[in-house]
């Protein structure tokens, strides 16, 4: 988790996706909402009341880094499996700009965006939306079945993902022959079959147990790391969302409410509606000491023990209490403030 | 004083619908015997309108001698002769059809095991060895070949239709609306002008059977699209599939199960068509039936009727066990297998091309004849011991029920009718029920059949109030037990199958000429139906649910009425819906036996030319009368749900 | 259940062997159908038992003794009459009155021509069953029925006596005789041939009142002596307007129509129809033998054209 401070700083110029202005309105004459200021002020229950429209994503904007992994969060309903097709247009947005690459993709005809969804793009759903009546081999060799590869180029192809998510051995049973946590790899080496840049997941993992859920992320975590993918990652888990996302964009109603790195959200909530929803986190294992030291007071010994600012609370803790001194808290060479146990201890003992 | 304004003002915001219904038809009563007799459009048997008229002086414009009615008429023609060729009619200057019935047993037994399992193959061959011994095999040959052509350019044309009705909603919605009106005209309206169309022959009945046929694989074509998880049509879509790709590798595979239970149906109404489709020479068993019928043999007819129940059985079976067939592939030793069985087919084939033991079937130990006397024996026995009881039956609920409804809806004016019926589907199904029932009511007027139609509007209800109770009786039964069910789909199957003609006989011994027969009649038929749906609908109730409410102490009458009907609504609309379709296609049978009313006045427009107008008139009074009852039944039925019609779109 | 499969091969091996050594298909090849000059004809074949002792016996005839190839279709007589301006139906043995589809077809569109009588008469009327007939002997006068109209009620009939008609393939006067004759009767619709014979078995048995409309010739007068009601005798004309109608049904001189384009061809079949006549007897007599005695029509034709070879001499010019 110390890669959490390694991403790349980011700018227009070398953002692999760029969102500005999204919207997507269900209903009868969507086109007017994002328009009409009046309109798009107006909040969900009195917008539904006034137009019989529902703004699933309205007025979003950010940008994913390569290789970033961007966790989208929020309660059921907030829009997030809205957004996520919309990156892909597989629901066309209703305003807003989608660049990826430079490209503009709300100005791509049905080819071209055939051609980036079969090379660029790939997508793991909530249910896992595999396909009944196809070995699981076939399953996974379907992208590059409809993009016209040669069946000994695709077998070979599958057969690699499919050892490296780890399913080797099952390629000829059927998917309702698997169980939940299997049947998900078969959806995750189906998006990695055709080597996309982008993997998209929709709350890949919601629906299985605790147990292979922690297994699952590890496992994407895994991948993460091997392959190198950028991933937006869309989840309703915010221990789900602290584990994997470099940053994390939270969602209210569809708007965006709070976008930043996890120790960010925990320890700088933007609103009272993120301290709810991060309120019940461990924050110990979230929080790094930048967030908790303090100034040295006047009269304390500066000659404790150094961490940097990115160490865990939770690492630090043993340390901290251990020591008979402040513990100094240092960046480059620079003390940016310093922890005793009254802070750790604020931190750990944390119920609420 | 304040607390006796706040209980009025609760009683006048929400007067109980029940109390507003019960009002309604008190106020029509009064009504009644105020007006009895004024304005009540009645016209005499022989009478006719303008519009009646009109119709038949147009009759004949339809396309005679038109080219491309001409193309299909030959194509389709040369189609079922080159069927009847293969499996029934002596061909190719041979005194045998070119596959005798040992070939036709081996290959549909084949077939049966193929695409379904060995359990079916074995019932394909007994069943087809049954009719065989019944002496009815060349008949159920030519109903066989009949039936293959017309299900197979039913689905032709249905499957295509019903993935465009799948993929479009608009599409689905006008499909809808055609399909209900095709599935409540009365065959007999079509069956005269469709012999214009495509001649006398084989293509008039095949298209005949085609029309009444195919709605069911439309409707289940779209509906298994639809159904298809968004997830897999998205993953595909995701993964850059054409709309080819996803329709071809996506959402027809996963449509195969809900696809063939369409061809199931369409199949099964295919067959229910033979009998009418005799009425213009179709070939087969219809033929045994109706000259059987010519001189009240109740046995011979009861035979045929056999052999068409025991065809629709195994097609049944058939294809139910191809549609549950799972996706994983035949394992090696079963591929070993089925070649071994196609040389074993082809062996047989030769046979029966070569040997006439195996071309034709032996006709010494007779099963049908034995059937024939039985069954005459048996119905003259329940005549002679149920006769004078089952007349009380009929006088009491006559007089107790019927005579009094339809004095009220025959007597009543027009406009007091429409008027209250209107308001009846305001109060029950707000204005989606009103509108509806507005505008089939004033077009009944202009049908120029009001009253005929109010008399099977009668019938009609009293018969569908009857289906419905029974159904649901059966069904919640079948649906609870499983053993029940077992035993009772073979019964529902034969009652659904088996032509109604047949048991008209039996019918008229126990009931005389009357309505009472007809409704009788319809409701042998409709039930099956409506109790199929039912105990499916209860069946599909989660167990979770039903354990929940067992878990809190529940009765059985409380699980049954609290949890299992509500939570299978959908379902028992659905029962209603189709219980009144089948009570409304027997509306011109019961004509047969003496309701009278409309279906007299269609099987009349039939039978005389100069009446064909009023005829047509009264068929389209008949479809009137579907639309009317089911849209107010299904607006009643959303609103008393508890959940919002959302998932409408289902 | 891998028993029952090897079971199955056995058995179909076992088969197999037992079959190789009957007889051959087409060992004895029938005589091929079809003298030349005769060649095919289509007759369509009404849903009456009467009907089809016609088209038996010339069917059997045309076969035997012309060669001929007879094609029967079944069909409703409306439907038939449209047949002959499609092609479809060129032969038509009994026909009942219809004067509008003669007008239709025979007249405007002329695809069709009469080809005379068939010597059959036809009678149509009010009808009681033989025990009614016995036990009210007056009631074969049409002036006693309303005295014994409270007999006929049933629920039905609204309170009044019950008329029950019959098939609606007939065109029925009967409406408008109720009113006419100021009988206290409603006409009550049978909807059915079927339904009109069943009535009558079970008012002959069960001894219940019944007034019918029926015809003659019918094959159930071999199982029941029904007796006619005598109305106001016919008189040429009283039957003119419908509504006015007060008088009995005519007599039909049944006969046979065909199509223009078989008249025309010259075949020794026309002449075979066209001169084929017998009596209500005869009809009879084929009639009970399908309907009664359950031959199959062929059969129950050899037996009565061995019976009457002179008659059929007649109609082939012999
Ligand atoms: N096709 C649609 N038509 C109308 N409303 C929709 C549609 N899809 C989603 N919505 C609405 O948009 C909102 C966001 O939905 P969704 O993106 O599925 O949320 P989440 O994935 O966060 O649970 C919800 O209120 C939902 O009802
Ligand atoms: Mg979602």
């Amino acid at each position: 988790m110390t890669a959490q401070l390694e991403y790349p700083g980011v700018q227009d110029s070398d953002a692999l996706l760029s969102i500005e202005g999204l919207w997507k309105v269900f209903g009868p004459k969507a086109q007017r909402v994002p328009r009409r200021p009046d309109l798009a002020a107006l909040d969900r229950a009195a917008l539904y009341h006034q137009t019989g429209c529902t703004a699933a994503v309205r007025d979003l904007s950010f940008d994913v880094a390569p290789g970033e992994v961007f966790v989208v969060m929020g309660l059921s309903g907030s829009g997030k499996s809205t957004l996520v097709r919309c990156l892909t247009r597989l629901i066309e947005p209703t305003a807003g700009s989608l660049i990826f690459e430079g490209e503009d993709l709300r100005a791509a005809d049905e080819k071209r965006l055939r051609t980036l969804r079969r090379s660029k793009f790939s997508m793991v759903f909530q249910h896992f939306g595999l396909l009944p009546h196809r070995k699981v081999i076939d399953n996974v060799s379907y992208g590059l079945e409809i993009r016209g590869e040669s069946k000994p180029d695709r077998r070979r192809r599958a057969q690699e993902v499919i050892d490296l998510v780890g399913l080797a051995g099952n390629e000829h049973l059927y998917p309702e022959q698997l169980s939940g946590g299997m049947q998900q790899r078969v959806g995750l080496a189906r998006a990695l079959a055709n080597d996309p840049d982008v993997l998209l997941f929709d709350e890949p993992f919601s629906a299985l147990d605790p147990l292979i859920r922690r297994e699952m992320q590890t496992e994407v975590v895994r991948l993460h790391r091997e392959v190198g993918k950028t991933m937006v990652f869309i989840t309703h888990d915010l221990s789900e969302a602290l584990k994997l996302g470099d940053r994390i964009l939270l969602m209210r109603d569809g708007a965006a409410v709070q976008l930043g790195t996890g120790d960010e959200l925990v320890g700088a909530p933007a609103d009272d509606y993120v301290r709810e929803f991060v309120r019940d986190v461990q924050r110990a294992d979230v929080l790094t000491l930048r967030w908790i030291c303090r100034e040295p007071r006047p009269d304390e010994p500066l000659d404790g023990p150094e961490l940097g600012p990115d160490v865990l609370v939770r690492e630090a803790t043993r340390l901290v209490l251990e020591a008979d001194r402040p513990v100094k808290v240092v960046a480059g060479g620079q003390l940016l403030g310093v922890i005793g146990d009254e802070e750790i201890l604020a931190v750990v003992a944390d119920t609420n | 004083m304040a607390a006796i304004t706040s209980d009025m003002e609760i009683e006048v915001r929400r007067p109980r619908r029940s109390v507003v219904v019960g009002v309604l038809l008190l106020v029509w009563v009064a009504a009644y015997f105020v007006l009895r007799g004024v304005n009540t459009l009645v016209l005499g048997g022989q009478e006719t309108t303008g519009f009646h008229d009109w119709l038949t002086e147009h009759r004949d414009d339809v396309g005679q001698g038109n080219a491309f009615f001409d193309a299909i008429r030959i194509a389709v023609d040369h189609f079922v002769v080159l069927l009847q060729d293969v499996i029934s009619q002596p061909s190719f200057d041979r005194p045998v059809p070119v596959i005798g019935w040992l070939g036709v047993v081996a290959v549909s037994a084949y077939l049966a095991w193929a695409f379904g399992n060995w359990k079916v193959a074995v019932l394909t061959a007994a069943g087809l060895g049954f009719v065989g011994l019944q002496g009815l095999w060349q008949e159920s040959m030519d109903t066989l070949a009949l039936t293959i052509a017309a299900v197979l350019l039913s689905l032709l044309v249905a499957i295509p239709l019903g993935i465009w009705a799948g993929l479009s909603d608009r599409a689905y919605k006008v499909a809808t609306l055609v399909l209900d009106l095709m599935q409540t005209l009365p065959t007999f309206v079509y069956l005269a002008p469709l012999t214009l169309f495509f001649a006398i022959g084989p293509a008039a009945a095949t298209i005949a059977t085609l029309i009444y046929a195919a709605p069911p694989a439309v409707r289940l074509t779209a509906h298994a699209i639809r159904s298809v998880p968004p997830e897999s049509v998205e993953a595909a879509r995701s993964l850059g599939s054409t709309r080819g790709q996803t329709l071809t590798k996506v959402l027809l595979p996963m449509s195969r199960s809900t696809v063939v239970v369409g061809i199931n149906q369409t199949i099964m109404a295919a067959l229910s068509m033979v009998t009418v489709a005799a009425l213009i020479d179709a070939p087969g068993l219809g033929q045994t039936v109706l000259k059987a019928l010519q001189t009240l043999d109740v046995g011979v007819a009861f035979n045929a009727g056999l052999a068409i129940v025991v065809l629709a059985i195994v097609l049944d079976r058939v294809t139910t066990a191809a549609g549950d067939r799972p996706w994983r592939t035949a394992s090696i030793r079963r591929k070993v297998l089925l070649g071994a069985g196609a040389v074993g087919v082809l062996v047989a084939i030769w046979f029966s091309r070569t040997y006439v033991w195996a071309a034709e079937f032996p006709s010494s130990p007779n099963v049908g004849s034995r059937i024939a006397v039985v069954t005459s024996d048996v119905t003259t026995w329940v005549q002679d011991v149920f006769g004078g009881f089952t007349y009380g039956v009929r006088d009491a609920v006559t007089n107790g029920l019927l005579n009094p409804l339809e004095a009220l809806l025959t007597g009543s004016p027009w406009w007091l009718v429409t008027a209250v019926v209107v308001a009846l589907a305001a109060v029950l199904g707000g204005w989606r029920g009103a509108l509806p029932a507005a505008v089939c009511l004033l077009l009944l007027v202009a049908t120029g059949v009001w009253h005929d139609s109010m008399i099977t509007l009668a019938s009609t209800v009293l018969a569908t109030v009857v289906v419905v109770a029974v159904g649901l009786v059966l069904g919640v039964w079948a649906g609870r037990n499983h053993r029940v069910d077992t035993w009772i789909r073979p019964v529902l199957d034969a009652g659904q199958t088996m032509p109604p003609f047949v048991y008209l006989v039996p019918f008229l011994a126990l009931f005389g000429t009357s309505r009472f027969t007809a409704i009788a009649a319809a409701v042998v038929f409709a039930v099956p139906v409506t109790t199929k749906i039912v105990a499916d609908g209860i069946k599909a109730v989660p167990v979770a649910t039903v354990e929940a409410a067992n878990s809190v102490g529940s009765s059985t009458w409380q699980v049954i009425s609290k949890v299992q009907l509500p939570v299978a609504r959908r379902a028992i609309t659905l029962a209603v819906n189709q219980g009144l379709i089948y009570v409304l296609s027997m509306v011109v049978v019961g004509g047969l036996v003496g309701a009278g009313a409309l279906g007299y006045g269609v099987a009349a427009g039939f039978a005389q030319s100069e009446l064909y107008g009023k005829g047509l008139a009264a068929g389209l009074a008949i479809v009137l009368l579907g639309v009317l009852l089911d849209r107010v039944t299904q607006a009643a039925a959303r609103r008393t749900g508890q959940f919002k019609g959302r998932g409408e779109k289902r | 259940m891998k028993k029952l499969r090897y079971a199955g091969v056995l058995t179909a091996v076992a088969l197999a062997l037992a079959g190789c050594g009957g007889e051959k298909v087409g060992a004895e090849t029938p005589a091929t159908t079809g003298g030349k000059e005769c060649g095919t004809f289509n007759l369509t074949v009404s849903p009456w038992v009467g009907y089809e002792a016609n088209a038996a016996v010339v069917a059997y005839v045309a076969t035997k003794d012309l060669g001929c190839k007879v094609v029967k279709k079944n069909l409703k007589e409306e439907i038939a009459w449209q047949g002959f301006g499609t092609g479809e139906v060129d032969v038509n043995l009994e026909n009942w009155g219809h004067e509008d589809l003669k007008k239709k077809y025979i007249e405007q569109e002329q695809v069709a021509v009469e080809a005379g009588s068939t010597g059959v008469k036809g009678v149509i009327g009010w009808y009681v069953p033989p025990w009614m007939a016995q036990t009210y002997p007056d009631i074969t006068d049409w002036k006693n029925l309303n005295k014994y109209a409270a007999l006929f009620k049933t629920s039905e009939s609204s309170g009044k006596g019950q008329l029950l008609d019959g098939d609606p393939s007939y065109v029925t006067n009967d409406e408008a005789l109720v009113k006419n004759l100021s009988l206290n009767y409603k006409v009550v619709q049978s909807g059915s041939e079927t339904a009109l014979i069943q009535a009558f078995r079970d008012a002959e048995k069960n001894k219940k009142p019944l007034l019918a409309y029926f015809y003659q010739p019918q094959w159930f007068f071999n199982e029941m002596n029904l007796v006619k009601i005598n109305l106001p005798p016919y008189k040429a004309g009283c039957d003119a307007v419908p509504a006015k109608i007060a008088c009995d049904y005519p007599p039909y001189d049944l006969d046979k129509i065909v199509s223009k384009k078989f008249a025309d061809s010259g075949s020794p079949a026309y002449t075979l129809v066209k001169n084929f006549q017998w009596t209500n007897e005869d009809q009879n007599d084929v009639a009970r033998m399908i309907a009664v005695d359950k031959l199959t029509p062929d059969q129950a034709a050899e037996k009565w054209v061995k019976d009457n070879e002179s008659k059929v001499n007649a109609w082939l010019g012999k």
